[in-house]
């Protein structure tokens, strides 16, 4: 998969994780699993809808809205009794998540790498200096940003957005004006899983579903979300692209080393700009 | 009752008891307890950052990876005898907990934890990657054991061959890493640190330079952590990069916060049952990791205390009824 | 005793304080008041180097100790206490105050010895001067509110401090709790001859006990004197009248 359509798959998915820890306070570890989840229910469900045509996009819309109805069980049943507690304990918890559902798809899918056909709309691809370029990379790349900027839009523009964002600066008092901060809670670990489950629909055309997809992805996230800055949109993008620029810089310059380099950049950002390059100060 | 059990000297007791296993178990059962020894030590040097000081860092498995590394390069690489080696891993594993932890200690919360994990999986990619002094993704394998024939010349220890034999080096040192830590953590140094746990705001409002004693703690985690990782290098056959990575930061976390953070024996209470659990289940199933996560979500909702701070509240309870029957 | 001179913070370009000088005498009782987001708050914050002034000065019996680190501050004879109570709360109310004085007294770095034996008559004369004592061995978490604020004055005490700065005191107190707290905070300054900065939501304790009132509104000083001058302030009166 090129650079930027890799890229955009990041944005997508550490849009989502900035979201939450803007809402929420708490790196939500299992952000990956969920991801790794709205592949293969995108898997799935192509596989019993077999004849029917569209059924990719169908998949695709199947998944996002599973993996949504499976992070609003979580939240409301479980995690939102750990707000009082230390964040510590909200951090392992969604590691528990990431252990426990990491098994559950391991189970229920095993071990092998599957894999869907992109959805027969976006077949072939184009030439361009010399290069064919699948139309579905194109799609991609066009569509990731666009959902992303949606959901940003609604943020800001919105009431809704609004509520959110207040919540995030001051639970109780919002609390104290009558907004229901426990379903807006709800709402948006379930927007937030939507869009890493539909992440994770989208790729499968792409790349194998295997397991470990959710930790490979996480760690990626974590470094793009610090880098831009926890909670910011714009940080998040540009996050993205600089981490798949450095990581294609780090295998030019010192091959074998652009693990190190990308993180290297995080630790260097923590160090000198601890609020990522789009953040608000916290000195 | 409490207080009889306060006058107990813990250290020496668990010693002692653990002294006799090689006799009591076969070799299976040394395995097991060198294991559990080793874990014990590195958890307890998390709970010194964790449960004293209150400071959650996600890459304590750098500084167990560094002595590991340490030790055995010395060792194998450089055929450097065990008894300048070991204390060498721990003295070097200081010298990067102290680097990385001015770096770390500007920071609080989620952005200090964050940075300790970078910290780490740098660790881990140069150890991954560094084919000449780390044998890369290779690893490290055969590292020698110490020279320890002298053991059998002691008497009554003369039928136990190398594992055993380094069972009790392992046990030594570890129980003597313990006595300083203990001793460490009721000083007046680890009263205050205790005081930067409970309130970092009021802690320097009484005088505690917070970043500096922060620092020292991180670096002293490193250091026993770095002891830990060097014995696991020899009691493993042999070092590598897997054992670097972050799930580890992950699993010692875990064992520290099931044995209870709050108490001292904790999270070698913690290493001791997980170890034992993992050993179990993993014979009958490939799905530990669900365990382990089910496990984490019963401690995080039922058992936060861990599992000594479910006997210290059961003991309670136990007396109140006591008193009041 | 404290000096304080044209001292300034903004935070983007929102003057929190602006421009406020004023003195305090040694052992005078002084007190800083003035309607919420008067930045009574920040003024402390400034003293005590929890934030870094953009201008001005802060002298601390003719030392100069702008800016600086407050755990160093505090080691100059600076105490403070705190709005929302600050105390250790999973420690015992003996090993709040004992901590105070490990530290103060240099035992912090003691890495070997047993650290319940030291200071103990020490820590049990200042519990008994604040009234907590016999309560050594209660969790200071369990504490109620008004004996929490105790131990926090004890916390602040510890240090041996020629200053004591107080932020709000009587914060969220019935009249007799109010009543005692201030007994108590008057038998302390003149026990151990004290100089006291405190601020006020409740104006009867300021006409009180403070020989000098110092008004902040916005951000700047608006009135500097003694209660009687202070009480008959136009501007005082203006700012005040609506909100009391």
């Amino acid at each position: 998969m090129g650079g930027l359509t890799a890229a955009m798959f990041l944005f997508l998915i550490a849009s989502g994780l900035s979201l939450i820890f803007g809402v929420l306070r708490v790196l939500n570890f299992a952000h990956g699993s969920f991801y790794m989840l709205g592949a293969y229910l995108a898997w799935q469900i192509v596989h019993w809808v077999t004849t029917a045509t569209g059924h990719f996009w169908l998949a695709a819309i199947g998944a996002a809205a599973g993996v949504a109805i499976l992070g609003g069980v979580i939240e409301r049943c479980l995690f939102r009794y750990l707000y009082d507690r230390e964040e510590l304990y909200q951090l392992l918890f969604t590691y528990a998540l990431v252990l426990i559902l990491g098994d559950a798809a391991k189970f229920a899918w095993g071990t092998e790498q599957l894999s869907v056909s992109r959805p027969s709309l976006l077949n072939g691809g184009f030439e361009i200096l010399g290069t064919i370029v699948p139309y579905y990379n194109v799609f991609i790349i066009a569509t990731g940003p666009l959902i992303a900027l949606g959901v940003w839009l609604m943020l800001t523009r919105t009431g809704l957005g609004r509520m959110v964002r207040a919540a995030a600066l001051d639970r109780e008092m919002l609390d104290a004006l009558g907004a229901n901060v426990g379903w807006l809670y709800t709402g948006m670990f379930m927007l937030s899983s939507a869009l890493a489950g539909l992440a994770g629909a989208l790729v499968t055309p792409i790349q194998g579903i295997v397991p470990g997809m959710d930790v490979e992805i996480i760690v990626q996230a974590f470094i793009v979300v610090v880098i831009g800055g926890l909670g910011s949109f714009w940080g998040t993008f540009w996050g993205s692209v600089l981490y798949g620029q450095v990581l294609s810089f780090g295998i030019l310059v010192f091959p074998g080393f652009s693990l190190f380099s990308v993180f290297a950049l995080m630790a260097v950002i923590l160090i000198v700009r601890p609020w990522g390059l789009f953040g608000r100060p916290i000195r | 009752m409490k207080n009889l059990a306060a006058r107990v000297p813990w250290t020496l007791v668990v010693f002692l008891l653990a002294l006799t296993i090689p006799w009591l178990g076969g070799r299976y059962y040394t395995f097991l307890a060198t294991q559990i020894v080793i874990y014990a030590l590195f958890a307890l040097s998390l709970n010194l950052l964790l449960g004293v000081t209150g400071l959650v860092s996600f890459g304590h498995v750098a500084y167990f990876g560094i002595g590991a590394y340490f030790c055995g390069i010395l060792m194998k690489t450089l055929g450097v005898p065990f008894f300048i080696a070991f204390p060498a891993a721990g003295l070097g594993t200081g010298l990067f907990a102290l680097v990385f932890g001015y770096f770390c200690v500007r920071l609080t919360k989620i952005y200090f934890a964050m940075l300790t994990l970078a910290f780490s999986q740098i660790v881990w990619a140069i150890c991954f990657k560094w084919n000449d002094v780390t044998g890369g993704d290779q690893g490290l394998p055969d590292v020698p054991f110490p020279d320890l024939h002298w053991i059998a010349s002691l008497p009554g220890f003369s039928h136990f061959r190398i594992g055993d034999q380094f069972y009790f080096l392992a046990l030594v040192l570890v129980m003597l890493c313990v006595a300083a830590l203990r001793r460490l953590q009721s000083s007046p140094f680890g009263r205050v640190l205790t005081t930067i746990r409970e309130n970092r705001e009021r802690a320097a409002f009484v005088g505690v330079n917070v970043r500096r004693y922060e620092l020292a703690a991180f670096t002293v985690a490193g250091i026993f952590a770095g002891f830990s990782g060097a014995l696991f290098g020899i009691f493993n056959r042999g070092v590598f990069a897997d054992y670097v990575f972050w799930s580890k930061s992950a699993d010692v976390m875990i064992m520290t916060i099931l044995g209870g953070m709050n108490h001292f024996w904790g999270p070698a209470v913690g290493a001791a049952v997980l170890t034992i659990l993992n050993q179990q289940i993993t014979s009958y199933t490939e799905y530990w990791p669900f365990v382990l996560g089910t496990i984490l979500v019963l401690l995080l909702f039922v058992f936060p205390g861990g599992i000594m701070g479910a006997l210290d509240a059961g003991w309670t309870r136990l007396r109140h009824r006591r008193s009041n029957a | 005793m404290l000096e304080v001179t044209k001292l300034g913070k903004s935070f983007s370009g929102f003057v929190a304080v602006g421009d406020v000088s004023f003195t305090v005498e040694t052992q005078q009782i002084a007190a800083v008041i003035g309607p919420n987001g008067a930045g009574k708050s920040t003024l402390f914050n400034l003293i005590t180097g929890h934030l870094p002034p953009d201008s001005g000065s802060v002298v601390l019996d003719g030392r100069d100790i702008t800016g600086i680190q407050p755990h160093k501050i505090c080691g100059l004879g600076l105490g403070r206490s705190f709005q929302r109570t600050n105390i250790f709360p999973r420690l015992t109310v003996f090993e709040n105050v004992q901590a105070a004085y490990l530290v103060h007294r240099g035992r912090g770095r003691d890495f070997w010895s047993r650290a319940e034996s030291f200071y103990r008559d020490e820590t049990a004369v200042l519990l008994a001067s604040i009234g907590l004592q016999g309560r050594e061995s209660t969790v200071a978490g369990t504490l109620s509110y008004g004996n929490q604020k105790q131990l926090e004055l004890g916390l602040a005490l510890a240090s041996d401090p020629a200053l004591l700065l107080l932020d709000e005191p009587t914060a969220g107190m019935s009249a007799s709790e109010t009543h005692d707290t201030i007994a108590l905070i008057e038998k302390i300054a003149s026990e151990r001859a004290l100089t006291l900065l405190f601020t006020e939501h409740d104006m009867e304790v300021v006409f009180q006990i403070a020989q000098k009132i110092a008004v902040l509104h916005q951000g700047r000083l608006i009135a500097d004197g003694d209660p009687a001058e202070v009480r008959a302030d136009p501007e005082v009166r203006r700012v005040y009248l609506g909100e009391h």
